[in-house]
């Protein structure tokens, strides 16, 4: 491994993580690993490892942290938050790199396709015409009562994406 | 009679139709009315939106929260997602005045409020707590005679400071439903994991994500499972759907059912598979749907 210079650390990286209320908690982590061994996408792959991920994050690795594919496999199943001794909220903590990578342009094309979904139709599984056939056998209506029935609510929250810059934010 | 306003999210109204009358006709035998929440969004599922931007994530939510505060009900969710993001939506809106005014401000542009005024509710945790099991055995006309591979999934009890749901490793209260339903709720390996689906992971990973899937049915089948029993529209997909890409992209049948908790109560209640949609799965097994009382 190359040696790490200080030079090239981020030192803001922390503070920008520390604005999810919980996450600067990653700083306190003394390295005992329960994270990782118990957590059930290490045991599948060993190159997601959630304590070296957040250790690079207090050091302010920040390029090496938002460009790590790794980070994107995080089930958030909150086993390690859960366990960690120090209190590290490590999940939230990895939610909010995943904010900050995202901001930065990082953002998986299958995740792209994900957030066109909800601002098209409001929902990340939209409606299909297999499903509307199995809620008319079971005497349920064809479209939920969500937005796919009501088109002006679909535009409210269309437009609420708008404020917030959600479609900028995530166009592909 | 308690009332709560029915949120369906995507994956039930839009994939498992069979989970949604399920939950609607057997809260109805319990005394509980259900009524609609008309023009509710994606709650916007939480490994992904809120890893992709907490503000959008957090004002959908609010806005979802919102409709069922103007209704004057609390909220019921039968998917631990749905449940994820609204309850920590409204923990987080509730508690944070600086973070309700940045939401509100949005919120205001499309004429509504947060005020913090009701709770949001997840069916297993609410069967438990306000139903009662005693209640719920009353209602049992036909005992199910199944083994039965509870899974609890990760967001009904985790993060757990925001859930009072007592312990994370060991929870008892949902086996306590599926015993009363005079179901046998087996022990089998790494119970508590995770199906796979959460954090983007499915869509990100999904071989990876399958993997995570097919260890927990290999764990349920080792234990002997007639099928699992989830809590959770996505985990119910990763677990059913799961099963049939596991099948093709790494060659290994399993052939397990899975049912919502709503579908395995209406069983109990004297409803036939067919009406709680349990036929309606991707993963097709005739030997269970006769076991169960089906057509064939």
């Amino acid at each position: 491994m190359d040696t790490i210079k200080t030079a090239d650390l981020d030192h803001d990286f922390i503070k920008e993580i520390g604005e999810e209320p919980g996450a600067e908690r990653i700083v306190l982590c003394f390295n005992c690993t329960g994270c990782t061994a118990g957590c059930p996408m290490a045991n599948l792959e060993a190159q997601y490892n959630i304590r070296k991920i957040l250790r690079m994050a207090s050091l302010g690795m920040k390029d090496e942290v938002l460009n790590n594919p790794y980070i994107w496999y995080c089930t958030t199943c909150y086993k390690c938050q859960e366990r960690c001794p120090q209190g590290v909220q490590n999940v939230d903590a990895m939610l909010k790199i995943r904010t900050i990578a995202v901001k930065n342009g990082i953002m998986l094309p299958k995740h792209r396709a994900v957030a066109q979904l909800v601002i098209q139709h409001g929902h990340a599984v939209p409606i299909n015409d297999d499903a509307k056939e199995k809620r008319k056998k079971l005497g349920l209506e064809e479209l939920p009562y969500t937005v796919h029935r009501f088109p002006e609510s679909l535009e409210e929250v269309r437009k609420l994406i708008g404020i917030t810059k959600f479609d900028e934010l995530t166009k592909e | 009679m308690p009332t709560l306003s029915f949120f369906l999210g995507c994956i039930m109204p839009n994939r498992y139709p069979g989970i949604e009358i399920a939950t609607k006709q057997t809260l109805a035998k319990l005394d509980v009315e259900l009524v609609e929440l008309p023009g509710a969004s994606c709650c916007p599922a939480p490994g992904v939106f809120r890893s992709f931007d907490k503000a959008t994530w957090l004002a959908m939510a609010a806005r979802n929260v919102v409709l069922s505060e103007e209704l004057g009900y609390d909220l019921l969710t039968v998917c631990n997602g749905c449940f994820g993001s609204l309850v920590d939506a409204n923990n987080l809106l509730k508690e944070d005045e600086k973070l309700r005014a940045e939401v509100n401000k949005v919120l205001k542009e499309i004429g509504h409020e947060f005020k913090g005024t009701i709770a949001v509710r997840h069916i297993i945790e609410f069967l438990h707590r306000d139903v009662g099991v005693d209640k719920i055995k009353e209602a049992v006309v036909k005992p199910v005679d199944l083994k039965v591979a509870v899974h609890y999934g990760c967001h009904l009890i985790k993060p757990s400071k925001e859930r009072h749901l007592g312990s994370v490793e060991n929870p008892r209260f949902f086996d306590e439903l599926v015993e009363a339903v005079g179901a046998e709720s087996i022990d089998y390996e790494d119970k508590l994991a995770c199906c796979g689906a959460g954090g983007g992971a499915r869509t990100a990973v999904l071989e990876t994500a399958l993997q995570m899937a097919e260890a927990k049915v290999q764990h349920a089948v080792a234990a002997g499972a007639d099928c699992f029993v989830d809590a959770c529209p996505f985990c119910h997909l990763e677990l059913d759907v799961g099963q049939t890409e596991i099948a093709k992209k790494f060659g290994r049948e399993y052939n397990l059912p899975v049912l919502h908790y709503s579908q395995l109560l209406g069983l109990s209640m004297g409803f036939t598979p067919e009406e709680m949609g349990i036929d309606m799965n991707y993963i097709k097994n005739d030997e269970f749907l006769k076991k169960i009382g089906g057509e064939q």
